[in-house]
């Protein structure tokens, strides 16, 4: 089995609760960070970690924190971004039903490190019966003397709250979360000011995932430098990846970074191989927004190296052969997924999500998600697929937040790689109605 | 404003959770309750069968002292909020990519012919809605729906079967849409 940082001890029975989970060495780090440390001195073991966003984005968690402006007499503030929602992505759910102890002992560690008095968990609404965990676990956290006034007599003090979303994927976008939670819609906002200069109610502010948070603790008791020991070159650490779409053991797991994509698909270990003993078609590998890989581009890369569970792998030969660790929500399509209905789908998906500030992608959304509709019921042109590629590039890059990108990426990689089966909904549009992808199926026979 | 916003019947909060939203307002600082708004929507819509009315919004800002149109605003923006009525269980499929290729759309369109309804309609009886939404974040346990705060996970055929004959013989409490 591999090694375990954040789910050690996710399965020891009612861990949920505070007196099994500290019976379990829980809360140690923020013992060690408020006796021993200065605020500072956790930023460098942060930044020493190596520890990337796990969120999506990949960027430094050490280098976000040393951003956050400290003006005199302002408030500062920490934002858990707990609006999971990136299609593919459950991992975050499963810490935080299981063990949600260890996101409110990350959540003290790493506001104490910032100097935030007042910090938030903004988690998406549908996942309500976790709010009451969280709130059970924080209520407990305030009984024992790890929240409020004065916490372990160090004159530190820290209130922790949950503010529950409404349905929203923008909102897991942090300058949209931050206007939610300010009561607002979900809007992004123009950078800059970022957040770690004008955030919430225009104070800085640090968001982070409830991954990142969490991976806080055994920074913080093991030192960085034992947490850059695992992992390969700058994917340091472990991460959660939620496992799903037609493989045998769908679910959660935790990987050292650097474990071969090919190990991870078919060792019993993970996901067991590929359901009803189907071929391997595509894989999204990191949620809904990162480029899909055909099959001949995921245990390998177009190099001939072994493809690794790890950002710079996962990103060897850019977006033209590869792809985004992202979120950590992989995707796996059998031989009889349809990838222009999943395009469509996911298409839907960005055109319902997005908050409409851009014409871009307010607009552009909806384009795609027609033309592939036509295209997938037989109805298109083959003109119309460069007519997709078009505009999912003109999106890119043309809107406030990154969610029109995400939205243009997964269309233009389908494309790309893609295109003969694009061209066959055209040129067969009855075969197309019978939900019949046979070209897609002898394709992977030759190639394989 | 949603074009199917209705004004339904005049809506005033419980004592208690009036008192709740006043305590959610001090979780945030000074001046800034307007925060409470989207728990403060929850709330409402379980004490309004599961839906905003404007009567309903119009109270939420009362409540937390801030004009109606940032209450309306708000609600229209975020899917969880049902701005016309709903029936007392709604179903809520996961229809996204994950949930679709293991059969999510198969078990929808099941459901839809069993209830002789479609989507974001409500059978005769006022029993049941069917709402299709984007990711829950059960995507390994797919295909799946939400009713109310629980999560129905593994669908088949059978569940759905077994879960219509539930309701129908009140073994589920209705008020489905409640979240805490």
């Amino acid at each position: 089995m591999g090694r375990k940082l954040l789910l050690e001890h996710a399965h020891i029975e009612g861990i949920a609760t505070y007196e099994v989970y500290r019976k379990h060495g829980g809360y140690r780090s923020v013992e060690k960070a408020l006796k021993t440390m200065t605020p500072d001195e956790v930023v460098e073991e942060v930044k020493k970690s190596g520890l990337r966003g796990r969120g999506g984005a990949g960027f430094p968690t050490g280098m976000k924190w040393s951003f956050l402006a400290k003006p005199e007499g302002v408030p500062r503030y920490l934002l858990c971004n707990a609006d999971e929602s990136e299609p593919g992505t459950f991992k975050d759910r499963y810490l935080m039903e299981k063990i949600p102890h260890l996101l409110i002992e990350g959540m003290i560690t790493s506001s104490y490190a910032l100097g935030a008095n007042t910090s938030y968990i903004y988690i998406r609404g549908e996942y309500s019966w976790i709010v009451k965990i969280l709130e059970k676990a924080i209520a407990e956290a305030y009984s024992a003397g790890w929240l409020g006034k004065n916490i372990l007599g160090k004159g530190y003090d820290l209130d922790l709250y949950v503010n529950p979303g409404a349905g929203a994927y923008i909102c897991g976008e942090e300058t949209a979360l931050i206007e939610s939670l300010e009561g607002k819609r979900g809007n992004p906002r123009v950078k800059p000011p970022f957040p770690a200069v004008k955030g919430l109610w225009q104070s800085p502010t640090v968001v982070n995932n409830v991954e990142t948070i969490t991976a806080v603790v055994p920074i913080v008791n093991d030192g960085g430098e034992e947490y850059a020991k695992i992992g390969i070159g700058k994917s340091t650490g472990t991460k959660l990846i939620s496992a799903c779409g037609n493989i045998n053991k769908p679910g959660v797991y935790e990987i050292d970074l650097g474990l071969p994509v090919e190990e991870f698909i078919y060792s019993d270990e993970w996901c067991g191989g590929i359901k009803n003993g189907k071929k391997l078609k595509a894989l999204v590998a990191g949620g809904s927004s990162v480029p899909i890989l055909p099959h001949f581009l995921i245990n390998k890369t177009a190099n001939g190296e072994a493809r690794l569970m790890s950002y710079e792998s996962l990103a060897d030969g850019g977006f033209a052969t590869g792809t985004m660790l992202g979120s950590g929500g992989f995707i796996v399509y059998d031989e009889d997924q349809c990838i222009v209905r999943n395009t469509w789908n996911f298409t839907r998906f960005y055109h319902h999500e997005s908050c409409g500030q851009c014409s871009p992608c307010r607009e552009g959304t909806g384009w795609m998600e027609k033309v592939l509709w036509r295209l997938e019921n037989g109805q298109g042109k083959i003109s119309d697929i460069d007519l997709l590629a078009d505009v999912a590039k003109k999106i890119e890059g043309n809107t406030i937040c990154p969610l029109g990108d995400a939205a243009a990426w997964p269309v233009s990689a389908a494309i790309r790689h893609f295109r003969e089966e694009f061209e066959w909904h055209v040129k067969e549009p009855k075969l197309c109605m019978e939900r019949n992808y046979g070209l897609v199926r002898d394709m992977i026979g030759e190639i394989a | 404003m949603h074009a199917a916003t209705q004004n339904g019947t005049p809506f005033k909060f419980s004592e208690a959770a009036l008192d709740e939203v006043k305590g959610l307002m001090k979780k945030y600082p000074e001046g800034r309750g307007k925060s409470a708004i989207l728990r403060a929507l929850h709330i409402a819509q379980e004490e309004n069968q599961g839906w905003l009315s404007v009567s309903a919004m119009d109270q939420v800002a009362e409540a937390l002292g801030i004009t109606p149109i940032e209450v309306y605003e708000v609600a229209s923006f975020y899917s969880m909020y049902n701005l016309e009525p709903v029936g007392a269980y709604v179903l809520e499929f996961c229809h996204t990519g994950p949930c679709a290729a293991e059969g999510a759309e198969h078990i929808i369109e099941y459901t839809k012919l069993k209830l002789g309804i479609g989507k974001n309609q409500t059978t005769a009886d006022g029993l049941f809605t069917i709402k299709e939404v984007e990711c829950l974040g059960a995507c390994g346990y797919a295909p799946m729906m939400q009713v109310g705060q629980y999560y129905h996970e593994h669908l088949t055929e059978a569940k759905i079967d077994q879960f219509i004959d539930d309701c129908k013989a009140g073994k589920i409490e209705k008020g489905s849409w409640k979240m805490s």
